[in-house]
């Protein structure tokens, strides 16, 4: 179990490292020369002194590793540069939007597993019953729906027909539901299959024949077997899911005018604000990465078998 | 397989195949339903000249955001383009670059899939940790990025989309050899002198391809929600070119007055997603009708 623990960690490690110098070698990338976009970006003339300057400033002239180093020492510092579109540095401009995303992220993901649960459930047991054939018909046409298209005509239906919800901004709890149900509803949609191909295969297990002819009921077989047995398998792809819904909260964001910080990445590309992409791509890397430490290790705690095993030792 | 031995007592293997063959029979119809209408649509763009009654450039500035009508099937936008022809030729564009993104994205990841699951040690350790890498970025956020700093356009799309996303290809490969590897008929042809390199490309990769013909179908459907979704936020094709992700971001604009803007972009892709998602999940249900449970 240490030995886990402690790969695991190691593993983490090099995530984060490899994350951090794709997300720092994206400067690198940029058809022009970093020094030239800054000085761009600030609206200042292109003098050699000015480039002298920023290129002492920034240290643009020394090799990559050294500017990575350099940047890295910055990053734990809480230092991403500083954001030309929103004037002060990113991180404050990051922080600033930073719950509104989470709001958004996690108010998804209750309004997912809300829905996917009791639906992927009543699919499996109802196994090719009506139920069972209309819940796989939504989930179906909930996998291919593009969710950007589904969040406009949400705006279209209840913001410009009937007028119920606000159309666009942030100003109450109501302009919350609608990107709400728009990441919670398609992401449900691949998890409702998972839950329901997940309890299919635990009910085809042998044991559950053997409880069916000990005469126990099917309530109690679901609740008390099958539904925990299924759970270990569901919880790892937990994790999954909300990474898939942090990604999709930048789309999302940009269709609902959601100040978060996706719209403000978004706002920041058009800008050509690269420092603010760059941490925008490095914050939301960290808390999926974080988020899939946690389901992980949760998970070795719900499994008897792995708890148990740690307890022995 | 295991059906075969448990049912001992049925006297005639042909009752046993009898249950199969109908799921099988379902399966086929659903499977050449879901080819039907994808090679439709596929001649539909590529042969979109033909069929679209206008020229999706062509702006006609007395009937700007019209509804549909019998003129213009799916009605006109701000600046007065047939809608219809807009998105037949835009199907070009958006299926186009999905075939394309999958086709190399495929080739790419499991030919290093592969090779790692069969080469093993110290590569198939600095594969899986590059994987880890880049599949720590949530959804395509890192897609995005890349797009935004190397540049938008159709070429950059598509290189930052591979770049991207070869590791889903190559992560099932890898786990697809590592599953057929210690077959005796490897270790046979081992034996029999077939060099390493051999093995990999007569018998590891021909065993591996069937499987993953399910994921390549799935990922067409995939790319083309992301690529609609880039190019909704202007990461995509330049202004005048007709892609269905474009005309969408347009339609929002717009949807007051033209809600139609918003909805027949929005249907095909959807339809298209569609079409690719039920060939994917038939071909699954054929190659192993046990396994499926859609």
């Amino acid at each position: 179990m240490r030995k886990q623990i402690r790969e695991r960690m190691i593993s983490l490690v090099i995530i984060l490292i490899g994350l951090s110098i794709l997300t720092y070698g994206l400067l690198f990338l940029l058809p022009s020369d970093p020094v030239d976009v800054l000085i761009d970006s600030l609206g200042l003339p292109h003098e050699p002194e000015t480039i002298a300057r920023f290129n002492k400033q920034y240290g643009f002239d020394k090799p990559f590793w050294v500017q990575y180093w350099n940047w890295l020492k910055n990053v734990f510092h809480g230092d991403f540069g500083y954001s030309v579109k929103y004037a002060m540095p990113v991180n404050e401009a990051l922080w600033r939007k930073l719950p509104n995303t989470i709001k958004l992220a996690c108010s998804s993901f209750i309004t997912m597993i809300i829905i996917s649960f009791p639906l992927g459930i009543l699919s499996a047991v109802y196994k090719n019953k009506v139920a069972d054939y209309i819940i796989r018909f939504l989930s179906f046409i909930g996998v291919s729906i593009p969710s950007f298209w589904f969040g406009m005509m949400m705006i279209y239906l209840f913001g410009v027909e009937l007028k119920w919800l606000p159309v666009a901004g942030f100003t109450s709890w109501k302009g919350l539901i609608m990107p709400t149900l728009t990441l919670g509803i398609t992401n449900s949609a691949s998890y409702i299959r998972r839950i329901r191909a997940v309890m299919i295969e635990q009910m085809s297990e042998e044991y559950i024949s053997g409880l069916k002819s000990r005469g126990i009921s099917k309530r109690r077989i679901i609740f008390r077997h099958v539904l925990p047995n299924s759970l270990l398998a569901v919880i790892t792809m937990l994790g999954m899911s909300f990474g898939g819904m942090l990604g999709g909260t930048m789309i999302v964001e940009t269709i609902f005018g959601w100040n978060g910080i996706g719209s403000a990445a978004m706002g920041a590309i058009t800008a050509r604000d690269y420092y603010l992409v760059q941490g925008y791509v490095l914050w939301m890397g960290f808390i999926y990465v974080i988020v899939n430490l946690v389901v992980d290790i949760s998970y070795q705690f719900i499994d008897p078998r792995i708890r148990r095993g740690m307890q022995q030792k | 397989m295991m059906s075969t031995s448990n049912a001992a007592s049925v006297k005639s293997a042909k009752k046993i195949k009898k249950p199969m063959s109908k799921a099988r029979k379902k399966a086929w119809i659903k499977f050449s339903v879901a080819m039907f209408f994808a090679i439709l649509f596929v001649c539909f763009s590529i042969f979109a000249g033909l069929f679209s009654p206008y020229d999706p450039l062509e702006t006609h500035y007395d009937h700007m955001l019209e509804a549909p009508s019998r003129r213009f099937i799916c009605g006109t936008d701000q600046l007065g383009r047939d809608i219809f022809s807009r998105l037949l030729h835009g199907g070009k564009t958006s299926l186009l670059i999905a075939f394309l993104v999958t086709g190399i994205v495929a080739f790419v990841g499991i030919f290093i899939g592969t090779a790692a699951g069969f080469i093993g040690g110290v590569f198939d350790v600095l594969f899986m940790r590059l994987c880890d890498i880049l599949m720590a970025f949530p959804g395509s956020i890192f897609t995005i990025a890349l797009v935004s700093f190397i540049g938008t356009g159709i070429p950059n799309l598509i290189l930052a989309m591979c770049l991207t996303s070869w590791t889903g290809f190559a992560r099932i490969s890898r786990s697809l050899v590592l599953s057929v590897k210690n077959n005796v008929y490897i270790e046979q042809a081992r034996m029999g002198g077939a060099s390493d390199w051999k093995i990999l490309m007569v018998y590891i990769i021909p065993n591996v391809l069937p499987s993953l013909l399910v994921n390549i179908f799935q990922s067409i459907g995939g790319k083309l929600l992301t690529i609609s979704g880039l190019s909704l936020l202007g990461l995509g094709s330049p202004q005048p070119t007709p892609e269905w992700g474009f005309m969408l971001s347009e339609g929002k604009n717009f949807m007051y007055q033209a809600p139609w803007m918003l909805t027949f972009p929005g249907l095909i892709i959807l339809i298209n997603v569609v079409i690719f998602n039920l060939l994917s999940d038939s071909i699954q249900e054929l190659m192993n009708p046990k396994e499926s449970v859609w």
